[in-house]
């Protein structure tokens, strides 16, 4: 097996280069932009030239500038899914592992319940009757994965809270918001971090996934799953237009994933690995 | 053993009950009018009222809850909103559809992703195992469209191998359907491939570092007969379950691969009602689903007691 040093590898190098310029174009891509988002330019899916590295899209829009603006739903969507699962599962998994009996059980119990339905059944049963909006997707998909990051950060504190610190801890009379915040948080924080970036990924992948099947972000706005889907048709043609968005997704997803690897490398088990 | 099959049984059912309520209550009881959604910008009170009437709306939740769990048992899912036929009628034969591609993928792809998880844990660390492990992390990643669509230029457009689209018919011969439905169970092969591979690895490794088979390799068996004698039938357990997992994810994960290659199964037809917001068909559609996902978990369970020694003859102080 791997060793405990955590030293930057060739992987590592390339997970973080893909992740940082995905930042950056998250940050700054309408900046970045040479076209505006619906400016029509020439004929539909003209090939790549000097002014138009990636080409047009289906509506002879500028394919590079578009995937500039997309990323900002595409990767703003999923980190507020993220952040909300986070803030849900984590707070309610620590509290269900450190109080037990029926608190726990209840918890545990209703998360089993939502759990045993395919995620994406449940999202488009919710889609079904609340139609697609950018709050009810990120509200939605952060409810739904919440409940993953719940299982985790309870099994990590239920463990935490039974080492011999925690337990001096609880003997000195330490309340329960400082057996949060000085014993277990610190403790959770390597897998949580490292469960941050599978989660992320996953969101990331089932926006872009809802978008593809015309359920995610709604015109005029277009994601990266959008933008596949609006140029499909190209394919048929031996056009590589809907190549181009989808294996931006393709890449987000591969460097996120290299650095959780390359986080969690000599660890023996991957905690939480689930769809 | 059979208690715990039984009281395994039971927990499905029960978990089945729980997601019927979850879907009618996630489909009924959320802010949304359903009348509203079908009569669209045109509605006006009196006939959204009367609307309301003939859908049953005006009834309370629970009461139509138990009359509709009562049809969908015996196998009534209600009239479709949108054409007005039956919703059993039009959904087994899409959800068949959707269950021949699934089993069509899960032949190819479980033996090959079992095979090649022995076979890198045999070869622990070798050039092998390490690009098994780089290829496995890399499809993991790929979304189903981007490998469909790479697939469909590559195989279709540019060298006419298969069809780009999977179109099928009642009545289509066996060999046409195979080579209509080829590009989407590969790609379900090589999304699935890589899970299945990677937690074989590990279950077989667990065992391999055990005392009883450095003892086989002490009596100097063959390193073959060491792993598939007595290394691989302890590892089935675990080896089990991700491959149940990973056919109930065929199962759903089938519907962006049926959106790419506009396959008519159970999951386009999901999408399609969830796009007209056809509540019967939604709901008919989910309970389905689930419950192909429930069983197979269920199955999984008994499949992993069923072939697990200890858990078989649990120590008494532990039953």
């Amino acid at each position: 097996m791997a060793g405990t040093t955590r030293k930057f590898t060739l992987t590592s190098w390339i997970g973080l280069a893909l992740i940082a310029a995905n930042l950056v174009i998250f940050l700054a891509g309408p900046l970045l932009a040479p076209y505006g988002l619906e400016e029509t330019l020439g004929t539909p899916f003209a090939a790549p030239s000097a002014e138009h590295p990636l080409g047009l899209d289906q509506n002879g829009r500028d394919m590079l500038s578009r995937m500039l603006y997309g990323a900002q739903l595409s990767i703003g969507v999923s980190l507020l899914a993220v952040g909300l699962s986070f803030s849900i599962g984590v707070p309610l998994g620590v509290l269900a592992a450190i109080r037990g009996g029926v608190t726990d059980i209840a918890m545990s119990r209703t998360v089993d319940a939502i759990m045993s339905v395919p995620v994406l059944i449940s999202a488009l049963v919710v889609l079904q009757a609340l139609g697609s909006s950018l709050p009810v997707l990120i509200i939605t998909i952060g409810l739904l994965d919440s409940t993953r990051v719940f299982r985790l950060a309870r099994i990590l504190a239920q463990g935490i809270n039974a080492m011999e610190y925690a337990e001096v801890a609880r003997l000195r009379g330490e309340g329960l918001v400082w057996m949060i915040r000085k014993e277990i948080l610190p403790n959770a924080m390597p897998p949580l971090v490292a469960e941050f970036g599978l989660r992320f990924c996953f969101t990331f992948l089932f926006v872009a996934g809802l978008s593809y099947l015309g359920l995610g972000v709604q015109p005029p706005f277009a994601d990266w799953g959008g933008m596949v889907r609006d140029n499909q048709q190209g394919i048929l043609y031996g056009l590589y237009a809907p190549l181009f968005p989808a294996a931006a997704i393709a890449l987000l997803t591969i460097g996120v994933n290299l650095v959780v690897d390359w986080l969690l490398a000599g660890r023996t088990t991957v905690q939480g690995e689930n769809r | 053993m059979t208690r715990v099959v039984l009281v395994r049984l039971g927990w499905g059912l029960l978990t089945l009950w729980i997601v019927s309520v979850l879907v009618f209550a996630g489909t009924e009881i959320l802010p949304g009018d359903v009348a509203a959604a079908i009569l669209g910008q045109n509605a006006t009170p009196e006939s959204l009222a009367a609307l309301r009437e003939t859908l049953g709306l005006d009834v309370p939740a629970v009461q139509r809850y138990f009359s509709w769990l009562a049809n969908f048992v015996r196998g009534d899912l209600g009239q479709s909103l949108t054409n007005r036929q039956p919703v059993a009628d039009l959904l087994w034969p899409r959800f068949w559809n959707t269950m021949a591609l699934a089993a069509y993928a899960a032949a190819v792809s479980l033996p090959l992703a079992v095979t090649l998880g022995i076979l890198s844990a045999v070869w622990r660390g070798s050039v092998f195992d390490r690009a098994a492990n780089v290829v496995a992390l890399a499809t993991v990643s790929l979304p189903e469209y981007f490998l469909g669509l790479l697939l469909i230029l590559l195989l279709s457009v540019h060298t006419g191998l298969l069809p780009s689209l999977a179109d099928t018919y009642d009545g289509m011969g066996f060999l046409a359907w195979l080579k209509a439905t080829t590009l989407p169970m590969i790609v379900l092969t090589l999304v699935t491939v890589a899970q299945v591979m990677r937690m074989t690895r590990t279950a077989v490794l667990a065992v391999m570092d055990q005392p009883y088979i450095e003892m086989n390799y002490l009596k100097g068996l063959p390193n073959s007969r060491v792993v598939l004698r007595h290394a691989v039938p302890n590892a089935a357990a675990p080896i089990i379950n991700v491959v149940a997992f990973n056919i109930a994810y065929l199962i759903t994960g089938v519907v962006l691969v049926e959106a790419v290659f506009n396959y008519n199964g159970l999951g386009r037809f999901m999408v399609d009602a969830v796009s007209k917001r056809d509540l019967p068909m939604v709901q008919g559609a989910a309970m389905v689903f689930a419950a192909a996902y429930i069983l197979l978990n269920m199955m999984a369970d008994i499949g992993a007691i069923a072939l697990n020694p200890r858990l078989r003859h649990p120590r008494i102080s532990e039953s």
